[in-house]
């Protein structure tokens, strides 16, 4: 019974929002659009949360600036370029590829590679059976196999 | 060479987890952010006064005039770190001959007025940043913040945290640094 109950209840809790009523926009376009870029800033107080379920002060700021820069018109890559002048890289949760993020981005992508190579090339390397081989009995081995058969039948 | 194809995993593996020692172990913190600011010019400010403070308030312009070395403090009444660095920097103000200029980080300009007047007001210049605006402007996490600003008016290091204990110290070697 009690765990019916906590069962219940754990399935009427619903993920807290960080976004307070007062920061929503009344165009749900716009607001949609905000959501989705909230989502990819991460939050530079707790650092491996996004901004948009983030309560952090810092995070609730920024929440509000690219709602105002949304209304004011800006384009969603506009808003990133204006985090990242402010914050660096490291405010955008998909770091973007340049070449100091090269060894990030193709990294497992050559130790891939490498290990395929290795793979490739030590199964080429490896003693072939002879593709022909001779299947059929040599003379000795038919003679030798024509007396077995010939004692079995004498049992 | 075929014992080198052999040695390629280890290698590989080797490098990994130096990396990862490295990234482990230390004096380093993980959580530190670097600034983008560094080497930079002091981004574009505008901050009035705080109300009831016999200061002016900043302007970027104003910054850059000033001559010689400048510690740029971002503080707040509420911000008990704050209190705990604020006699350090007044003394590195008046010993090390340092232009203190101050930004007061969402804050009530009462609540600031009264913290001013009780610990001392160090400041050649103070700007109110009620909206915390300025804050997003120079990047910073929280409060208390320092930026050492060269003669140049750039940027040359931010100090997250209180200039105490040894951060006191990391932010004298930052100086030292800075006056080479």
């Amino acid at each position: 019974m009690i765990r019916a109950c906590l069962f219940a209840l754990a399935l009427l809790a619903s993920p807290a929002f960080a976004v307070e009523p007062d920061e929503v926009l009344s165009d749900p376009a716009l607001e949609e659009r905000a959501r989705a870029i909230s989502a990819n800033v991460r939050c530079v107080v707790c650092q491996n949360e996004p901004i948009d379920s983030s309560n952090a002060g810092v995070a609730r700021d920024l929440r509000v600036l690219i709602r105002e820069r949304l209304v004011t018109g800006d384009t969603d890559q506009e808003i990133y370029d204006f985090l990242v002048l402010r914050y660096g890289d490291f405010v955008l949760f998909k770091p973007p590829f340049k070449p100091s993020t090269y060894a990030l981005w193709l990294g497992p992508f050559a130790i891939l590679f490498i290990g395929g190579l290795a793979v490739a090339i030590s199964l080429s390397r490896r003693p072939r059976r002879p593709a022909t081989k001779d299947t059929h009995l040599s003379a000795e081995e038919e003679t030798e196999l024509a007396k077995l058969m010939e004692e079995d039948k004498s049992l | 060479m075929k014992r080198l194809l052999f040695a390629l995993p280890l290698l590989v593996a080797l490098i990994i987890g130096g990396f990862a020692i490295w990234g482990l172990s230390g004096g380093r913190d993980p959580s530190a952010l670097p600034s983008v600011l560094i080497s930079q010019p002091v981004p574009q400010l505008d901050l009035g006064p705080i109300e009831g403070v016999d200061r002016p308030g900043l302007t970027t312009a104003d910054i850059t005039k000033m001559e010689g070395i400048k510690l740029l403090n971002v503080f707040a009444s509420w911000c008990a770190p704050c209190r705990a660095e604020h006699p350090n920097l007044t003394r590195l103000g008046q010993e090390e001959g340092l232009t203190l200029i101050g930004i007061n980080y969402k804050d009530k300009p009462e609540a600031a007025a009264t913290w001013l007047e009780e610990l001392g007001n160090p400041y050649t210049a103070l700007g109110s940043d009620y909206a915390g605006r300025a804050g997003i402007d120079l990047g910073i996490s929280g409060v208390p913040e320092t930026f050492i600003i060269d003669a140049d008016g750039i940027i040359r290091h931010r100090f997250a945290g209180p200039v105490v204990g040894d951060g006191l110290k990391r932010f004298m070697d930052a100086l030292d640094e800075v006056r080479k």
